[in-house]
């Protein structure tokens, strides 16, 4: 059977930057101590008329243009968010109408906390796998949410990417993959309530480092491998603590998870979290690299990724979109006031 | 007045405990405790639980019949009692056991001490804990009890002149001997410099300056001295016990540097034993903040008011010293469950006084004291106990 893998890639991180020490300059916290403990010091902020939808169709167009596939071959398009712009009306048809993939595809929006992203390739995996489709669409983008003076407020950030999944033309072989999900409730938004709430310290070992290790571990002992036979290790990133301690944790080094750990520039992009890293990764990777990708989501559940890095690669015009750090470095910072207008923390009835 | 024995002790493990509920981590504590007695259940008379704010941590009240309940004796009829004083409810609890005793009226009494905090996230916790101190004069504006042990810290640090380096070495010494406790929450040594370094909370308490937040619970089991050997052949009898109250609030006192209810209530247990701060061999005194174990040993009697500071420095609290304190680790490193406290007090002195206290084991310990704070000090308890 032909191996189904990544065709393509795109990412999307809006230009606009706040410095934690700006954020608890304001609520009158220590910037240095609070950026220290969560290993991120500034993060990305959607512009007035930056969205989820715009971000999506922002990171598929980048992934278009990279590969030569025509946009009508791809026949579903999954958007994992937890900043979906509607409730009801889905983020897909916005996106599937942009890139010109309407009219003959599959759509559906997904929610998994941070993870429907990772959730989405699954799905596209499997529909491929089944010869259902010949392209799928598999995105994470997020414009997350914080209360303000909440803890989150120094890392929700926005971004996101996709990925093109088929067989043919493939970048990279998707080798296995699997998930580990359990009902946790460390994190959660109500319907109708504006902003998340989370259980503190119960979003850490119960939560997103049983779920993350446990999940890297079955998938390591299903392929026969260990931490030394990857070369990248990209995990789910809330803030620059969490993956560093789950890597070392699981024996990885520094040095393979450093290119695909992009929290500490841009903060937590939610579903586009480790969907960035891994585009990040895959903007250098040679032919031959092995990747290895645990997702978090909240609730609670992580999705697992053996990837490996084909000689197609090289035929796949990356240069045709920004790198992730090139997006990383192309920022304007702004002040609190700026982003309370935008972020619509001024709002009132 | 009759004398009175401990003839067992059980301790769950302190920490954030996930999947241990409330009357898993009571009943835990409770049956190890009554399996080290080697009593059974028809033998116990009555039950006192300490439990700071169940109904707020966990939304349960009445849990002096929950707690029977939990531990299988719904159909014996215990009479179970709930004491409450805030963060002294569990040496309020070990008293009121002590009492009904001594008084003729039980033989046999099991005291438990609870708290499970991390159902609740820490703002909550924090509001929660300030309940224990003035509403309407303290808490109502803005007061925290990190904010008001601040208060007594910049005081003490005016007058005696203590220094931060000095508050920091009761952290270091007591997460020296945390490492060495299986059931501490932090096992785990740090440095002076890294509780310098650590997020300030209010000066001059930083993070590592403060007990954390901590699920645990621990028990014990009373018998009238003259029964005890019935039981076990290592009782440890209670030789003094006191209690003292104050003013609620912190300002209401007369000297903000001394709690005078720890000066009353260790007064009355000295008295009652018969004995002086001299003759203490090991204690386990309220380190809910480190400036809290500087005020305890002054006022205990250990070492001069404003002297302190210069004690620790002088490392003569530590495992080794002079008279080592919180072996345990204390409510810094040990953790601080605060209804379970000062029940595990008692536990870790009873354990040294038996003689069962490992790498933590002060030698020759004959004569032990658990101290017990309430709020900033409006409630307090010491109990001097003697291994028999």
């Amino acid at each position: 059977m032909a191996d189904i893998g990544i065709v393509s890639y795109g990412a999307n991180i809006p230009r606009l930057r706040i410095k934690i020490e700006e954020i608890a300059k304001v609520w009158g916290k220590d910037g240095g101590s609070i950026s220290k403990g969560l290993g991120i010091t500034e993060k990305s902020v959607p512009s007035i008329d930056q969205d989820t939808a715009t971000i999506s169709v922002e990171a598929a167009r980048a992934a278009l243009k990279r590969c030569k596939i025509n946009p009508k071959d791809i026949g579903a398009i999954y958007i994992g968010s937890e900043s979906h712009p509607y409730a009801v009306k889905p983020t897909g048809t916005i996106v599937g109408e942009a890139i010109g993939a309407t009219p003959d595809l599959m759509v559906a929006d997904y929610e998994f906390a941070c993870k429907a992203g990772t959730a989405g390739i699954q799905s596209c995996t499997a529909l491929v796998k089944a010869d259902m489709i010949k392209y799928g669409l598999a995105i994470g983008a997020d414009t997350s949410q914080a209360a303000p003076g909440d803890a989150l407020e120094f890392s929700a950030s926005a971004g996101g990417a996709a990925f093109i999944i088929g067989k043919d033309n493939i970048i990279a072989t998707i080798n296995h993959t699997l998930s580990y999900t359990t009902d946790t409730p460390d994190f959660w938004r109500r319907a109708e309530r504006k902003y998340p709430s989370h259980g503190g310290r119960f979003t850490g070992a119960p939560a997103y480092f049983k779920h993350v290790s446990n999940c890297a571990n079955n998938l390591m002992e299903k392929m026969g491998t260990k931490p030394t036979d990857y070369t990248y290790a990209i995990f789910h990133q809330p803030n620059g603590k969490f993956p560093t301690n789950v890597a070392k944790k699981l024996g990885f080094t520094t040095e393979q998870i450093k290119q695909g750990l992009v929290v500490p520039f841009i903060g937590n992009t939610y579903s586009g979290a480790s969907l960035v890293g891994l585009a990040s990764v895959l903007d250098v990777a040679k032919t031959g690299d092995r990747i290895i990708l645990t997702s978090y989501g909240s609730g609670a559940g992580s999705d697992g990724f053996d990837i490996t890095v084909t000689d197609g690669i090289s035929n796949l015009a990356r240069n045709n979109a920004p790198t992730v750090k090139e997006m990383v470095d192309d920022k304007t910072y702004i002040d609190y006031g700026t982003y309370a207008k935008i972020t619509d923390l001024l709002y009132w009835e | 007045m009759r004398d009175v024995a401990v003839i067992g002790v059980g301790l769950t493990e302190f920490g954030e405990l996930w999947d241990k509920s409330f009357r898993h981590l009571i009943a835990e504590a409770g049956s190890k405790a009554i399996l080290d007695s080697g009593i059974s259940g028809s033998d116990i008379d009555a039950m006192y639980i300490g439990s700071m704010s169940s109904g707020r941590f966990i939304g349960q009240e009445h849990v002096g019949a929950l707690v029977a309940d939990a531990s299988g004796f719904s159909n014996l009829h215990i009479p179970s009692t709930r004491v409450e004083g805030a963060c002294a409810s569990g040496g309020l609890a070990v008293r009121e056991g002590y009492l009904s005793i001594a008084s003729g009226l039980n033989d046999v009494v099991v005291v438990g001490g609870i708290e499970k905090m991390n159902d609740v996230a820490g703002a909550t916790a924090t509001e929660t804990l300030v309940t224990a101190a003035d509403q309407e004069w303290e808490a109502f504006f803005g007061a925290t009890f990190p904010g008001i042990y601040a208060l007594i810290a910049t005081r003490h640090m005016h007058e005696h002149g203590t220094t931060r380096e000095q508050l920091a070495q009761v952290a270091v010494k007591n997460h020296a001997n945390g490492a060495l406790n299986p059931h501490a929450q932090y096992r785990r040594e740090i440095t002076v410099k890294q509780v310098l370094n650590s997020t300030m909370v209010a000066y001059p308490l930083s993070i590592l300056d403060c007990s954390p937040v901590t699920d645990g619970a621990a028990s014990i089991v009373l018998c009238a001295a003259e029964k005890a050997k019935k039981f076990t052949d290592k009782p440890v009898k209670i030789i003094g016990s006191g209690q003292a109250s104050d003013s609620l609030a912190l300002h209401g006192r007369r000297d903000i540097c001394t709690l005078d209810a720890t000066v009353h209530a260790s007064k009355m247990a000295y008295n009652q034993a018969k004995l002086t701060a001299k003759d203490i061999d090991v204690a386990e005194v309220h380190d809910c903040f480190t400036i809290g174990e500087i005020c305890a040993i002054e006022d205990l009697g250990f070492v001069e008011k404003g002297e302190g500071g210069k004690a620790i420095e002088n490392k003569i609290t530590t495992l080794d010293g002079k008279i080592p304190v919180n072996t345990s680790g204390g409510l810094k490193a040990k953790g601080h469950p605060v209804g379970a406290t000062g029940v595990a007090q008692v536990v870790e002195i009873i354990q040294q006084l038996r003689g069962d206290a490992d790498k933590r084991q002060v030698k020759n310990a004959r004569i032990g004291l658990a101290h017990n704070i309430g709020g900033s000090g409006a409630t307090c308890t010491v109990h001097v106990l003697e291994a028999m």
